[in-house]
């Protein structure tokens, strides 16, 4: 017996000796072949086929479209570019603010929670909620932007404001008070960063606001849907060649003397004749979104029987779809980003190389997935396909483009390998750490917008979500948005965790 | 072997080398000295880009991906020998003989028991050693170095002098360190503001004529 325990210590001693001189692989690299291994599992439960009789002509006829683009109704286009960016610059400038004055508060793990579901509802789901409470009143518009927008101002402003320095504002707060402590000793030194951040959020304000017209709003998305039913592909690019440019002009238009000035119009373009029914609104939150057996009094084995009955049928489906979906975008995503971040790295493509990939990636990333989506399941039919590829061809931009930027900032070693040997040896490893960062960062965004895309027929949450508000069941319709909602937190402090958990892997910073 | 003639270097209006004329033969091991920003870096860049296909370079910042193993690292230095498909094995897994030919270089610098550790996770020295073993790995017979045991104590020093001086033919290296310079370098080429103001052969020299070169 002690013989026996004797060997199997030898054994063991052997195999940790042993351990200590193989090679073993990282844990980025171990948790990179998880997703692709659970990406592979989802696709066989995935439909991923083409439904569309002719898809190649159809994709012929949208490119021929772009040869000659279009402005024949110019009144029409110019005054959905007029409403789009009217009811982003409301929508963010709200919601910046009252982000700001919700980042003082960010301490209170109520206001946490609070921004945090309120963020992780997407601004379509908002758009639809409003639109059952006022309308076609432009408040619809300027809540579904500004009310996502406000709990996303909240969390970042209140990290900026937590990283920077507070030396001068913890000596003057003393006899000044904090408000005035505030302006004086900290914002002076945050502003700029203030600002950087607010700019990002109205390129994605106009994004939003352009995509709320596919509900029903008179933006960009109302117009681009209508055109494309019609099969007027010459205007649909007209639409979107002046989105294209209003988003890479913004540095131009958005000028701080200016903005006062757009502020005080807005409110003219986005006004409508439509009025509020307080009649609508009170009926909505006392009858339409209680849960139909408790409206009729039913008891709660009535209610569970509804509620299991509406979670079996409805929101499991849709829960099981939006994760495949999710999953396999987010694959996607990582594989397309790595092909595409060289595209604008100086270490592999001259000026004219990489002039040709910017301009490539600043469409795909300018072009909300929404609208993606939209044009790849009208030419392709409604399956997962067009969905996740849109999400893919969105986020790899984005992404991409971040890791080019960041290659650039490289220093390699005169004797470094240059081409695919360079790729792989010096630059990615460089910038892996870097590039998972951003890929989970955007996995709960990617969730989200998968949700999201349900509304296009796709059998995702928003799917049934959509249907339920159809058929005027706002009780089912909040629940599942409920779950949606409570999903997205769950993906996204899982996003955190296993960023911490990488980053704790790493002993030196990022080089 | 090597040749540099009037060679001038100018960084941001200022000059830093001015009228350099140096011809270094093949077997000399020859040590630059001289004061921080007397221009030992920048005549080591002008030497090295006159046959950078040949020369096996440790750069002073080493030049190190600090997210691959150390086995990776060094195996950097032969790239170029082989066929893109075999790198691109011994990236995702290492080959048993590539990993016996690191091995090696390594022992002979005592790093052998850390070939796959992270190179984010060694000490500084341990890092200078990892570059030191990539130019090893390169084949090359001329060495080309800047400040290569500055991170490392005496004992250790002198072992990887005593190794670089066996393994390449040619040397070039930039040194603070006037001891060592003088130990294992035949040539001394003794830079100040820019000129070289002392060139002679290391037995001719004695450490105080160097000294003077540091203002001390």
């Amino acid at each position: 017996m002690p013989l026996a325990i004797a060997c199997i210590v030898m054994i063991y001693l052997t195999f940790m000796e042993n351990k200590e001189v193989t090679f073993r692989y990282s844990r980025r690299w171990k948790i990179s072949w998880l997703f692709v291994i659970i990406a592979l599992l989802c696709l066989p439960f995935a439909d991923l086929s083409i439904n569309t009789y002719d898809p190649l002509t159809e994709l012929g006829r949208l490119f021929a479209g772009l040869l000659q683009p279009t402005l024949s109704g110019i009144e029409k286009p110019f005054e959905a570019l007029l409403q789009t960016v009217a009811f982003a610059l409301l929508g963010v400038t709200a919601g910046s603010l009252s982000g700001f004055a919700l980042a003082q508060f960010f301490h209170y793990r109520l206001i946490r929670y609070v921004c945090a579901m309120v963020r992780a509802v997407h601004e379509l789901f908002w758009a639809l909620i409003f639109l059952q409470i006022f309308g076609l009143h432009p408040l619809t518009g300027l809540l579904a932007l500004g009310l996502p927008y406000a709990a996303t101002f909240a969390k970042v402003y209140a990290e900026i404001i937590e990283e920077g320095d507070r030396r001068a504002y913890d000596i003057i707060r003393q006899n000044s008070g904090v408000i005035a402590a505030f302006f004086y000793a900290r914002l002076p030194d945050l502003s700029q960063h203030f600002i950087t951040y607010t700019m990002y959020r109205l390129e994605c304000g106009l994004r939003s606001s352009a995509v709320l017209g596919f509900v029903g709003l008179p933006t960009l998305g109302y117009y681009l849907s209508t055109a494309f039913m019609e099969g007027q592909y010459a205007e649909v690019w007209a639409l979107l060649i002046m989105f294209y440019l209003l988003i890479a002009g913004i540095r131009y238009w958005v000028r701080p003397k200016l903005l006062p000035v757009y502020l005080l119009i807005a409110p003219f373009i986005i006004a409508n004749d439509s009025t509020i029914s307080f009649d609508n609104v009170r009926r909505f939150f006392t009858q339409d979104i209680v849960p139909s057996p408790l409206r009729h009094g039913e008891g709660f084995d009535a209610l569970w029987q509804w509620f299991s009955n509406l979670f079996m049928t409805e929101a499991l489906p849709g829960i099981v779809n939006t994760l495949l979906l999710t999953q396999l975008a987010l694959v996607l995503t990582g594989l397309l980003t790595m092909l595409w971040f060289p595209l604008v790295s100086k270490l592999f493509f001259d000026r004219l190389g990489r002039g040709v990939g910017h301009l490539f990636l600043v469409i795909m990333r300018s072009t909300p997935e929404y609208i993606l989506a939209f044009i790849l399941l009208t030419l392709w039919g409604p399956s997962m396909l067009p969905a996740v590829i849109a999400l893919a061809l969105h986020n790899a931009a984005i992404i991409g483009h971040l890791m080019g930027r960041y290659s650039n900032e490289l220093l390699l070693r005169p004797d470094a390998s240059r081409g695919i040997t360079g790729y792989a040896f010096e630059v990615v490893p460089r910038i892996y750490a870097q590039f998972l960062a951003f890929l989970f960062y955007r996995w709960e965004i990617i969730f989200r917008e998968t949700a999201i895309l349900g509304i296009l027929g796709i059998t995702t949450l928003g799917f049934y979500i959509d249907s339920a508000i159809q058929d005027i069941r706002l009780d089912k319709a909040m629940i599942l948005i409920l779950i949606t909602a409570l999903m997205n937190v769950g993906i996204d402090s899982l996003s955190h965790f296993i960023r911490s958990k990488l980053r704790l892997s790493i002993n030196l910073k990022q080089a | 072997m090597l040749k540099l003639e009037s060679a001038r270097a100018v960084y941001q209006g200022k000059p830093v080398l001015q009228d350099v004329t140096l011809h270094i033969p093949a077997g000399q091991k020859l040590g630059l000295v001289g004061h921080s920003g007397s221009g030992k870096t920048t005549l080591l860049k002008l030497l090295y880009e006159l046959r950078p296909k040949d020369i096996a370079l440790v750069p002073q910042d080493y030049g190190l991906v600090i997210n691959l193993s150390v086995f990776h690292n060094v195996y950097m230095g032969q790239l170029a020998r082989q066929p893109l498909w075999y790198n691109l094995i011994n990236l995702v897994k290492p080959l048993s003989k590539p990993v016996n030919e690191v091995r090696e270089i390594l022992q002979q610098i005592q790093l052998s028991e850390k070939i796959f550790d992270l190179v984010g996770t060694l000490s500084g020295g341990q890092q200078q050693r990892t570059a030191i073993a990539r130019a090893m790995m390169q084949g090359s017979e001329i060495m080309f170095a800047d400040e290569p045991v500055s991170s490392l104590d005496e004992q250790q020093s002198n072992m990887i002098m005593r190794t670089l001086c066996k393994r390449f033919e040619t040397i070039v290296l930039a040194m603070h360190d006037i001891d060592l310079a003088l130990e294992y370098c035949d040539r001394i080429i003794g830079l100040q503001h820019g000129k070289i103001i002392i060139d002679a052969p290391s037995n001719s020299l004695h450490r105080n004529d160097l000294l003077d070169l540091y203002g001390e």
